[in-house]
């Protein structure tokens, strides 16, 4: 197929590709979209590229030498941050690998158990039930978030690692998205034949429909952990304590604070590029193992 | 005989079993506080005398009190107007990116295209905050690369943090976000056209642009609605972009979003009652913004089926 003539024209006409008709000799590259998509990834990449050079500036270089340039102060920026109220900077990298983790750990569980009921059973107030639980996702989290401060704070809860922990467990999307997983990942012949065998509903779930879950429950978990970890609302209202901040929480302060003191802007920087390291490397590691397709509710059979 | 009873008991019970966790929760940090909410905006606080001692301060019926005011709140509804000016620009923008995006990574012989769709989809793994921390520098004159270049090229040097730049400024951070996600959504219905579809209109000598336009694009309608249902929520809930941008600017207010001003009057005045009615304006207006959406998408997809 020859290429896309959508908006732009592809600048370097000479090297256009030839068309459907054209010269078989000539290269077969779609020109007009591999441009564009390099044009979108250099868009994307830019502030990661921009503030992988700014955490090697120093304080002074960050205000006086060209963005682009790489300066001399990445170790001392570094040591910096450590030092930085006895790093605490990696207590709340800390906070929120404890919170992504554990919260898409739990939410995955109860996601899979409400996906797999409302897939493979026929009851009474199913529909109901899915449909009560889908409408949590138009809730905006601040009308929630009030009442359960509010709530948790009745409790004694409120500024505790629960209190940002619990909140976030049961997730309408993650149960959507393990209702359509199973629904499309275990046939109900099988769980007929583990019934015949005498197994229980429960040893059925577990040994039998779980494994098969796997693949679909990984995407609920990592879209569970980025959801967290990239919380800032609820950390925002629940914590007081800053020692309890997820790293979200904590940069804010910091760059808050860098407001009255630039001295912390390269504290911020140096923080935000750390912060974004190992998520990037978490994404490199996974992309292959996570089936974005199941983001849109869309599963190949 | 008593083991089947027995058995058939036990599968009728395991679904009401294998929920039961997830009512639990949802009983807890749903319902309950959907419910103490709508309590509270229906409340208002009554002080006797100088508002000290037990008894002083009193929870009382307000009825619609709480509602009438916050309809009433200049702050509120110019909040509300600054929305739906960056829903305005982000939405349309983002999702016409996204379907540019996956129209040509679904393209024949598109190069690079792996590299180039992780690339698009990294900002998903970016905290909005951390994000909006990024960007906010790359607006600061002091240190963004767009301003030395301008400064080099003797061209003149926008605000981008003030007036009416500001909402680009903002609404930048949003699609930067959010666009690699939704191509997401949008390739992998894409990939789900089966081929022959594409066979027929080759025959007919169709150019990819208008296979784009006259198959692809109305094949993925239903995606584009899904993106659509979802960029609406999420942008009538703006909250931590222009919260993490106040620091470096004196243009955003605290109350310059909804929800921003809702935090705000629940925690900076300590006015629960009408931060709750507040709340419940905004959980209604998202419902009825998306809901009629939806509704309008189903009954154009109807009437296209008709003819």
């Amino acid at each position: 197929m020859s290429s896309l003539a959508v908006r732009k024209a592809a600048p370097a006409a000479g090297t256009t590709p030839g068309t459907a008709q054209g010269p078989p000799l000539r290269r077969r590259i779609a020109l007009v979209p591999t441009l564009t998509l390099l044009l979108g990834a250099l868009y994307c990449l830019l502030p990661v590229a921009w503030v992988l050079i700014a955490a090697t500036k120093s304080g002074r270089e960050l205000f006086s030498t060209f963005t682009f340039l790489p300066g001399s102060g990445f170790t001392q920026n570094v040591k910096d941050l450590n030092a930085y109220r006895d790093g605490i900077y990696w207590k709340w990298m800390g906070n929120s690998a404890l919170y992504a983790g554990l919260g898409a750990l739990l939410s995955t569980a109860v996601s899979a158990l409400s996906g797999y009921a409302l897939a493979i059973y026929r009851f009474r107030g199913r529909e109901t039930v899915f449909g009560v639980l889908m409408a949590g996702v138009l809730m905006p989290p601040v009308i929630l978030a009030i009442p359960q401060y509010l709530l948790l704070a009745k409790a004694d809860l409120t500024d505790s690692y629960a209190s940002v922990l619990l909140p976030l467990i049961l997730s309408p999307y993650g149960v959507y998205l393990a209702r359509i997983y199973s629904s499309a990942a275990v046939p109900g012949d099988v769980v007929e034949a583990g019934r015949m065998d005498g197994a229980s509903e429960w040893r059925i779930f577990t040994r039998i429909a779980l494994p098969m879950m796997v693949p679909g429950l990984v995407t609920v978990f990592l879209f569970q952990f980025v959801a967290v970890w990239n919380n800032f609302l609820l950390p925002y209202i629940m914590l007081s304590d800053d020692e309890k901040f997820p790293i979200t929480l904590g940069l804010f302060t910091l760059l808050e604070q860098g407001s009255n003191t630039p001295a912390l802007y390269t504290l911020v920087i140096t923080g935000a590029l750390l912060a974004i390291v190992p998520l990037i490397a978490l994404f490199l590691v996974i992309q292959r193992f996570w089936s974005l397709d199941l983001l849109s509710g869309a599963v190949k059979s | 005989m008593t083991t089947a009873r027995r058995k058939s008991y036990g599968v009728k019970g395991a679904p009401y079993a294998f929920l039961l966790p997830a009512t639990i929760l949802f009983a807890l940090f749903f319902a309950l506080p959907i419910g103490y909410a709508l309590w509270l905006s229906l409340h208002k606080v009554q002080v006797k005398g100088l508002g000290l001692g037990s008894g002083a301060r009193k929870e009382v019926w307000a009825g619609l009190a709480n509602y009438k005011d916050a309809l009433s709140d200049s702050e509120l509804l110019s909040g509300a107007v600054r929305v739906l000016g960056y829903g305005a620009i982000v939405i349309p923008v983002m999702l016409g990116l996204a379907l540019l995006f996956a129209l040509m990574l679904d393209t024949d012989k598109v190069r690079l295209a792996p590299f180039t769709r992780l690339a698009i989809f990294l900002p998903y793994a970016i905290p909005g905050v951390v994000a909006a921390l990024l960007w906010g520098f790359l607006y600061l004159p002091d240190v963004s690369p767009f301003y030395f270049v301008l400064d080099k090229l003797g061209m003149p040097q926008p605000n981008l943090l003030d007036g009416g730049p500001l909402y680009l400024a903002l609404s930048n951070i949003a699609v930067w976000g959010g666009t690699g996600f939704n191509m997401i959504v949008i390739y992998t219905s894409l990939q789900a056209i089966p081929a022959e579809v594409y066979e027929a209109a080759k025959l007919d000598g169709a150019t990819p642009l208008q296979i784009a336009l006259k198959i692809k694009i109305p094949m993925v309608a239903p995606s584009l609605v899904l993106t659509f249902f979802f960029s609406i929520i999420a942008t009538l809930q703006v909250f931590s972009e222009p919260t993490t941008l106040k620091p470096l600017t004196n243009s955003v207010s605290t109350t310059w979003s909804p929800l921003m001003k809702v935090y705000q009057d629940a925690f900076g005045k300590g006015d629960i009652y009408s931060a709750a009615a507040e709340a419940a304006i905004i959980a209604v207006v998202t419902l009825v913004l998306s809901f009629g959406f939806l509704r309008a998408a189903n009954s154009r997809n109807k009437q296209e089926a008709a003819r």
